[in-house]
């Protein structure tokens, strides 16, 4: 083993898992005093192109309790055909197919390669996959007309035997049948009526009508039956759904002058999760919402229909003057959780110029697994592309999308799960591995993710509970073991096991070992999960505080210095880089709520906490490449520094793809020197980011906004508000030099903010 | 009045008091000062003729005659003698008109001395009072008549054979004064229009015209009594010309009056003289009680074809049976308005007194014949119509120009007001504005303006209405075939929406509901390729899911309608929902208008009662014990709650609803009728429908019912000149407070009873003016207000109100009132209440006006002299004959339809048609006479066609002429007839069948309703049917034969007079 940067990444490839700490301190009190707390980036589903999946049934230990699937960490006495059980030493026999097992035949469980392995399983009838589409009728007619075209193009990307619904929606709330054949046929809900899913279910006419005494389930076949209606397979109705799609017309109630359109969101999504709750219970199934604009009527009601009033601000929020917030919030809360029960995930696609209300719906697809995406406009190739890429496929030709899962940590005696942060809910499963000391969504060891992607990644929280006068023996290793069941996208029940083991190290001993385990990326984003997940609940500037406290706190338990003394304050390279990232935190949207819509803050909440490490890093500190002649592309400081007259940037901040012409390029350009054949080496020059960024836009999922701008464009403010200030209208040392260009803020740049870290990490009084 | 009458138990609990009922209303003591007069004078004059006549009545009509005669021709003449003075001042302001001037008359009647009672009576007559003053000798003789007949009547019966045929035949009666008569009154009437010609040009035509005459005679006879003054009378009359002058007119119409009366009437019957109805009865030859289809006849003899001009205050119309054109000079057609009475008791004691109700029957929407003029519309642009500042009248002939025609006085509450100055106008020197006959408004009964946006909701001008079909698709509906029926007929018939005369295409528009216990609405938006469909299953709160799109013009969306009515039925065809649900349904139509901002109609086809879990269900409580005792009403009166808020739901929005009914069983149709009730609809009710039997039957009315014209979203309101005001009103209608009624829509069937009630004394020379004004909406969605206005005349003689009395809205009133009285009382008690009032009102006749007779004989008013008759037939009527064996439903189902009916209908429905057939003449144009609805008057070898509006019957007597058989079935006897002849008459080409075909399609055209065919044997089991509506004889379910009937009001009427 090489350098802990190989044993990551490696560890990465395989299990997809990245630990803050890859030594794990031996005692509880030792751990707490590391600060950043054991704990793990986990991606269930990562993209595993050599993994092929094992046909059959994971062996698991016999204990009711633990249940933990065989693994290579589990000691095996092939003679007597018996394994020990790494997590609760129980003795379990092998079962009958293992009859042939010897040291020479090894089932791949047992292989070490094999840290996580993929079982199918035969479980149940296969359910195809459902979509549910929700429609917001009150659009402009482009956009709308947009929107049509691109839910008829998603049915030729749809799985055929896909189960696919349509609910449109304004005033009323229409659920189409699709089975119709010469008069189309709608079931219409009143917009402004809560009504229970099982009021839903009599009007759709799911139930049947007073069946004496339930027994159990209801006849399978006759439930199908009945919501076939509803929900069909695409290749039957592709016809009738592209006809029905083609006919969909804007809301045609009329909308007086100085009002907004009534839009009866909540409704719509009540009856979704209804029919689906009747119809299809623990199905993979996803509702897609797409929105033009926010609810105005009924439950989750999120603004008045008055245009004079308008939608709620932060500075609303923060002086609790925003009306409907709690109501609506609740409402959709409660929504989400009954359809993450069922394992039914809510996408929100929202395309509007003004907030759509976001912040009251997020946790439907927070809670459920589900996309959100907020465009301007839903004819623009910003949603196009995103949504074609919500259908996606994998290299086996399968959608990269998973139903139902079910993820399950377990862990060696020494650890406690504190909890996960992440787009899943809680199974409330009381295990002897679950923590009272709660972190993210804790109190459980298993946790309900209803759609999950390649990318979706978890934030897990592990707690030492190894008492300081126990220690663990000389080489001992903890072991932790996800196992994540889920419906694939090919409809197939699946079970992918990752065991994982670090050793043990006394922290007093063996601290600097401690230190270059740390894994300041992973450490990074792990935090700032729990940044994020406390500044939902909390104000903003606890948040900031709590995350500068345990910042100064690392500094003092892993910096070297002279008491007192700031410039004597050095960090180790494996720590070198973490307040870098948390000064960018600090200045990100996921905290920062200034210049951002609740709407907006609730979107780049939600994709924060469920990418993976890369983009999660880039989130927090966006990357930046400069182009110019004096060499190839290289990435530079996300400083103003960097800013410089003869330089094309390309800022990748995640959401936004933003290429910045400096001062001089811009003049050429304009001179239009490009079409000149002399210049070939300038279009050459003008095109490399453009290509660069078609690279990135090919991948990233949701779509960023892709911004063209100069130097002195007003969209340049996207590039100025990110870099660090190191320049500014009052360091006025550098104005005019040509090292860059001046922000005009009076957001403290790195530097000072370094200065004051060190400065109350040294203190002898913090 | 009625409702308070019958509902306050005091009045009416004691059976015979009946009278008392009405004694809150009519109190007042001035009927007293009447009967000084009358009786003063009678005691004098009388006493010799009344002794003659008592006598001589049965024995010599002849010579009772005269005297009689005389008599009232005297005060006649009195009248007109002493009219003159007075009138001499009054005529300078009245001239313009020939009401005023009667107004006039009235008012110089009253005061004038006892002799002049009788003249007063004549005149209230209208015209008639005048032309007696001429023609006194023969209207004597005329009166004579009467009195002889009655007596012979009665007593001839019993005693002598010879009077019989008197009776019989009206002419018999007359014809020993009548030559008599005639020629006189003939030779009088010319010079009475001689002497009136000069004064007023146009009386003598009208007078001539109007042909009040009749009921007046029938009048004239009971009073009769003081010959002695006659003479003088008359003498004074020749003498005073100068009264003529004034009176022209009058006597021009008294002439035709007395020439028609003559003819026609039989007004007195001989009650039994044995008093004891038993066993005389027996011996009455029916043919001596008076006949209706006489009476009938006679008024289409002596009026039909005729013109009635409105030119006349207090002029009593001919019969609604006969045809006749109208002509509107000031007053409202006889179409739109109808009275009990045409001349008002002064006061309210002698109101009381008689007992007889004041009431309008008004048809504001009444179907005019082609051959007379459509309403005028009066446009006065922003301003709007002209109406009176204090009572808000709208400007009409009764108001007064003066002040050179600066100002104008209010006739309805003397308020003078300023005319505005666009509409400033000089008067002539009759007083009259110059451009009288170039306004409606000032010249005609009848006009209508155009409403400005004060007069629409929330002052934006209405959209055109809407008609939404809402068809119940549950699995009866289905299976009896009538959703396709209905679908297929939509299909063409949408064609046939009402329009404005003129107007290329129809401007309502139209929706689509179908529904079993889900409701699906129908976007029908011309830009789709096919129709789409929505369900609504919140059901507890209706909503309408689309508006545009939902409803559409019928032109533009015809492709998607008949793609969508081409599917409908295939699309349940399949369906085993039986539950539906009712209130939601209409719930959904009002909320449709809403949306729409419109009024309009909902065509609900219904089949069961609506038992699915939902606002409005209804559980069966059809409990046949209840019948006949205190609860009876429960069954007629509706389940409270949803339903009382869905009318009122409707009538807010403007939303009417019409309900066809195609029930299997009981469907609590008291409930389900409800609404349709309050907001002027219709209901139709087919018992176990089937297409092959009923499906004609059904599609008439639906094709009759749809293109009906009316008028939505209405508000109609009744103003009365000072002294009596309207205090009720029956109908389909609904009332928000006490003097607006509110209908949903009002169609040319939809007739609103009005009953009035004395507030002070009335003055007989002003005379009484009504204004109807209805403020609608036109199909094409133009507001609207119509008004409709009539001036009656006043009396304090008791024997000139009961002159100008008219049966056929007197008896559409009691129908009125007692079956809403049966909603709260006992249905007996009501029966009982009505047979009171029936005898009071005779009684009170008899002791007032009528001549003094034996007490055994029964005398009847002229102008009621077939009352009795429909009065019978009434409390035989299935809600009120309270019997076991008629359904509740249809016992509910014909209280409502009467509700809403106007004179012709409840006329002809309390008196079927009865016409003989089997010796009609094939080759000639005429339909046979009918005959009386009696089973006497059926004979084994005869066929009948019996028809009362709601059902027809064609009867084969048992003994049927085979050839008759033959060309009417082509079957060789009534033996080989099979039960699929039993509905529909094949089409044969042969004269008989053809003329029969010919009057049944022709009836069914002319009746606002469809009726079924259906075609009995005698003695068959469906011969029940039929027999129940020969209302002449005993009722199947109880009630008395018309004789027996007749005999206990007759004993009644003694034992009041005792």
């Amino acid at each position: 083993m090489s350098t802990y940067q190989e044993f990551i990444q490696q560890n990465e490839d395989r299990d997809g898992v990245r630990f803050s700490w890859n030594l794990w301190p031996s005692s509880r009190l030792e751990a707490t005093r590391l600060v950043v707390p054991v704990s793990c980036l986990f991606t269930p589903l990562k993209e595993r192109p050599n993994l092929p999946p094992v046909q059959y049934e994971p062996v698991m230990c016999s204990r009711a309790n633990c249940k933990a699937v065989l693994n290579p960490l589990c000691q095996v006495d092939f003679k007597a055909k018996i394994w020990a059980c790494n997590f609760c030493f129980q003795r379990n026999p092998f079962p009958p197919s293992y009859a042939g097992i010897s040291e020479v035949n090894q089932p791949a469980e047992l292989m070490p390669q094999f840290s996580t392995i993929e079982y199918i399983v035969q479980r149940g009838p296969t359910a195809p996959l459902i979509f549910l589409y929700v429609v917001d009728t009150c659009l402009e007619e482009e956009d709308l007309q947009a929107l049509k075209e691109s839910l008829q193009m998603s049915l030729s990307l749809l799985p055929p035997n896909a189960l696919v619904g349509l609910i449109t929606f304004g005033r009323m709330v229409q659920v189409h049948e699709l089975t119709c054949e010469g008069i189309a046929k709608s079931y219409v809900f009143r917009g402004t009526k809560d009504l229970s899913s099982k009021q839903i279910q009599e009007m759709l006419g799911l139930t049947k009508p007073a069946a004496p005494g339930q027994q159990g389930r209801p006849v399978a076949p006759q439930e199908a039956a009945a919501s076939c209606r509803f929900l069909q397979p695409v290749h039957r109705v592709d016809m009738n759904l592209t006809d029905l799609l083609g006919e969909l017309q804007r809301d045609p109630w009329p909308v007086p002058q100085g009002k907004r359109p009534l839009r009866s969101t909540g409704v719509a999504l009540s009856v979704a999760v209804g029919l689906l709750e009747g119809a299809f219970p623990n199905t993979g199934a996803r509702v897609m919402l797409f929105i033009g604009g926010p609810p105005t009527q009924g439950p989750g009601m999120v603004v008045g229909d008055e245009l004079k009033t308008p939608i709620r601000s932060w500075h609303d929020i923060q002086k609790d003057n925003a009306r409907h917030l709690k109501k609506a919030t609740k409402y959709y809360e409660a929504l989400a959780n009954r359809s993450a029960v069922n394992g039914h995930s809510v996408d929100i696609y929202a395309c509007a110029l003004d907030q759509t209300g976001l912040l009251e719906m997020k946790c439907l697809s927070n809670l459920t697994g589900g996309h959100i995406v907020m465009g301007d406009s839903f004819n623009t190739s910003l949603f196009k592309q995103t949504f074609q890429r919500v259908f996606s496929k994998d290299y086996n030709g399968d959608f990269r999308m998973a139903f139902g899962g079910n993820l399950e940590v377990k862990t060696s005696r020494e650890l406690k799960v504190c909890g996960a942060i992440g787009p899943c809910v809680s199974l409330h499963s009381k295990g002897p591995s679950v923590s009272e000391n709660e972190m993210g969504i804790g109190g459980t060891n298993q946790w309900k993710l209803c759609s999950l992607d390649p990318s979706t990644t978890l934030g897990v929280y592990f707690e030492v509970v190894n008492q300081h006068n126990a220690p663990v023996p000389q080489g001992g290793r903890g072991a932790i073991q996800f196992v994540t069941q889920y419906q694939h996208s090919n409809t197939q029940r699946r079970i992918r096991v990752t065991t994982i083991a670090r050793n043990w190290a006394d922290a007093q001993s063996q601290i600097q070992h401690i230190e270059s385990s740390f894994d300041q990326e992973a450490a990074a984003v792990l935090m700032a999960r729990l940044g994020v997940f406390r500044a939902e609940s909390e104000e903003g500037p606890d948040v900031l505080r709590w995350l500068d406290r345990q910042l100064i706190r690392l500094c003092q338990k892993f910096g070297q210095f002279n008491k007192d003394d700031p410039t004597s304050f050095r960090l180790s390279e494996s720590l070198s880089l973490y307040p870098q990232f948390m000064f960018h935190l600090r200045r990100s949207p996921f905290l920062q709520v200034f210049n951002n819509s609740p709407d907006e803050s609730s979107y780049y909440r939600h994709h924060f906490v469920r990418q993976d490490l890369t983009q999660s890093l880039i989130m927090i500190q966006p990357i930046l490449y400069s182009y110019s002649f004096h060499g190839p592309p290289e990435p530079v400081l996300l400083d103003s520094s960097s800013i410089l007259p003869d330089r094309i940037l390309l800022m990748d901040t995640f959401f936004q793809l933003v290429i910045y012409h400096g001062e001089t390029i811009a003049q050429w350009r304009k001179a239009g020197y490009q079409e000149m054949p002399e210049y070939e080496n300038f279009k050459q020059l003008l095109q490399a980011p453009l290509d660069d960024a078609q690279e990135i836009l090919q991948t990233r999922f949701p779509m960023p906004r892709y911004i063209d701008t100069e130097h002195g464009g007003s969209q340049a403010r996207f590039l100025l508000s990110k870099v660090n200030p190191s320049q500014t209208h009052n360091n006025l040392y550098a104005w005019g030099q040509e090292t860059g260009a001046p922000i005009l803020t009076d957001d403290v740049s790195l530097q000072v903010f370094m200065d004051h870290l060190k400065k109350l990490a040294v203190s002898s009084s913090a | 009045m009625s409702q308070q009458g019958y509902v306050a138990a005091p009045p009416y609990s004691q059976a015979q008091p009946g009278i008392g009922g009405y004694q809150g209303g009519f109190g007042a003591p001035p009927a007293q000062p009447l009967y000084g007069h009358y009786g003063g004078p009678p005691q004098g004059f009388n006493a010799p003729p009344a002794a003659g006549m008592m006598k001589s009545p049965p024995t010599s009509p002849a010579a009772m005659p005269p005297p009689p005669v005389s008599s009232q021709y005297n005060p006649s003449v009195q009248q007109n003698g002493a009219h003159p003075q007075r009138y001499a001042s009054p005529s300078a302001a009245s001239p313009p008109y020939g009401q005023p001037s009667h107004s006039v008359y009235n008012s110089m009647a009253s005061p004038a001395p006892p002799t002049q009672q009788l003249a007063n009576q004549m005149s209230a007559m209208n015209l008639g009072s005048y032309g007696k003053s001429h023609p006194p000798p023969p209207t004597s003789s005329a009166a004579q008549q009467h009195f002889q007949t009655p007596a012979p009547a009665m007593g001839q019966p019993q005693m002598h054979s010879a009077p019989a045929p008197h009776m019989a035949s009206q002419n018999q009666m007359s014809p020993p004064q009548s030559p008599l008569t005639n020629m006189p009154a003939s030779g009088q009437l010319m010079g009475g229009q001689s002497m009136t010609g000069p004064p007023m040009g146009a009386g003598p035509p009208m007078g001539g015209q109007s042909m009040t005459g009749p009921p007046m005679a029938g009048m004239n006879r009971p009073f009769p009594g003081p010959p002695p003054s006659g003479q003088g009378a008359f003498q004074q009359h020749g003498t005073g010309p100068t009264a003529p002058s004034g009176y022209p007119q009058q006597s021009g119409q008294f002439g035709g009056l007395m020439s028609g009366p003559q003819p026609g009437m039989p007004g007195a019957f001989p009650g039994s003289p044995g008093g004891l109805a038993g066993p005389p009865q027996k011996k009455l030859d029916p043919d001596s009680i008076p006949s209706t289809t006489q009476v009938i006849e006679d008024d289409k003899a002596r009026l039909g074809g005729q013109v009635f001009s409105t030119n006349i205050r207090g002029q009593v119309p001919p019969l609604v049976t006969t045809d006749f054109t109208v002509q509107d000079q000031g007053n409202a057609s006889p179409r739109f308005i109808r009275c009990t009475t045409y001349s008002l008791p002064c006061t309210a004691e002698l109101a009381k007194q008689c007992q007889v109700p004041l009431a309008s029957i008004i048809k504001p929407f009444a179907k005019l014949p082609k051959n007379e003029t459509p309403l005028y519309v009066v446009n006065h642009g922003e301003t709007g119509p002209i109406r009176c500042n204090r009572c808000k009248a709208y400007m009409c002939p009764y108001m007064q120009f003066i002040d050179g025609g600066r100002r104008y006085q209010c006739s309805f509450c003397n308020c003078v007001n300023e005319v505005p100055v666009f509409y400033f106008q000089h008067l002539d020197h009759m007083g009259r504005r110059v451009d009288f006959y170039e306004r409606p408004e000032l010249s005609l009964g009848s006009y209508e303006f155009v409403a400005t946006l004060d007069y629409c909701k929330n002052n934006k001008p209405p959209n055109p209405p809407a008609y939404i079909f809402m068809i119940d698709v549950s699995y009866t509906n289905i299976k009896s075939g009538l959703v396709k029926l209905v679908c297929d007929e939509l299909k063409t018939l949408l064609e046939k929406l009402p329009r404005e005369d003129g107007a290329e295409a129809s401007a309502i528009k139209v929706g689509f509901v179908t529904y079993n216990k889900v409701l699906h609405f129908y976007n029908v938006k011309s830009a789709l390729a096919q129709p789409q469909m929505m369900v609504v299953s919140d059901i507890a709160e209706m909503f309408v899911p689309l508006l545009d799109g939902f409803l559409v013009n019928y032109q533009d969306s015809r492709a998607v309608i008949y793609n969508l009515l081409d599917q409908i039925p295939d699309m349940f065809a399949d369906t085993n929902e039986s539950e539906t649900v009712f209130a939601p349904v209409i719930q959904a139509g009002v909320e449709a208008f809403k949306a729409a901002e419109c009024s309009g109609k909902l065509f609900i086809f219904h089949s069961s009662m609506p038992t699915a879990e939902a606002p409005g269900k209804l559980k069966n409580r059809d409990d046949k014990k209840l019948v006949n005792t205190d609860k009876e009403k429960t069954l007629f009166q509706p389940q409270k709650g949803v339903y009382e808020q869905l009318s009122k739901d409707c009538v807010a929005q403007g939303c009417c609803v019409d309900l066809f009914l195609f029930p299997s069983q009981y469907l609590d149709l008291a409930s389900m009728a409800d609404v349709p009730s309050h907001t002027g609809g219709s209901v139709y009710k087919y018992n176990n429908f089937q297409v092959a039997t009923d499906g004609e039957h059904f599609l008439r009315d639906l094709r009759k019912d749809l293109q009906k014209s009316l008028g939505f979203d209405a508000v109609m309101r009744v103003r009365t000149s000072t002294g009596f005001r309207a205090t009720d009103f029956f109908g389909a209608i609904y009332m928000n407070n006490t003097t607006d009624v509110e209908m949903a829509a009002v169609d040319c069937d939809k007739a609103v009873t009005v009953e009035f009630k004395h507030d002070d004394a009335l003055s007989e020379e002003l005379g009484a003016f009504m204004q109807c004004a209805l403020l609608y909406t036109t199909i094409s969605g133009q507001r609207r207000l119509r008004i409709h206005n009539l001036s009656l005349n006043c009396t304090s003689q008791l024997s000139e109100m009961y002159k100008c009395c008219e049966t056929d809205s007197l008896i559409n009133f009691f129908a009125k009132s007692a079956y809403r009285a049966i909603l709260n009382q006992p249905v007996k008690n009501v029966r009982d209440i009505l047979v009171n009032q029936t005898a009071h009102m005779l009684a009170c006749y008899r002791k007032n006006c009528a001549s003094p007779s034996a007490a055994s004989q029964l005398i009847l008013p002229d102008s009621m002299k077939v009352f009795p008759v429909y009065m019978n037939s009434l409390m035989k009527t299935a809600p009120l004959v309270g019997s076991t064996e008629l359904s509740t439903d249809d016992r509910a189902h014909q209280r409502l339809s009467v509700m809403a009916m106007g004179v012709e209908d409840s006329q002809l429905q309390l008196y079927p048609r009865l016409i003989p057939l089997h010796d009609v003449d094939a080759s000639g144009e005429a339909v046979p006479a009918p005959v009386r609805c009696s089973e006497e008057r059926l004979s084994d070898s005869g066929l009948f066609l019996l028809e009362n509006g709601h059902a027809i019957f064609l009867w084969l007597g048992q003994a049927s002429p085979p050839d008759l058989i033959q060309s009417l079935f082509n079957v060789p006897s009534l033996a080989h007839l099979q039960q699929e002849h039993m509905f529909t008459l094949p089409e044969l080409d042969n004269p008989l069948s053809k003329k029969v075909r010919g009057i049944i399609s022709e009836l069914l055209e002319k009746r606002p309703n469809s009726m079924k065919l259906q075609i009995v044997r005698q003695r068959d089991k469906p011969e029940m049917l039929f027999r129940q509506l020969l209302v002449e004889d005993k009722g199947l379910h109880g009630g008395a034969s018309y004789m027996d009937f007749l005999c206990y009001v007759h004993r009644e009427i003694r034992q009041l007079l005792t």
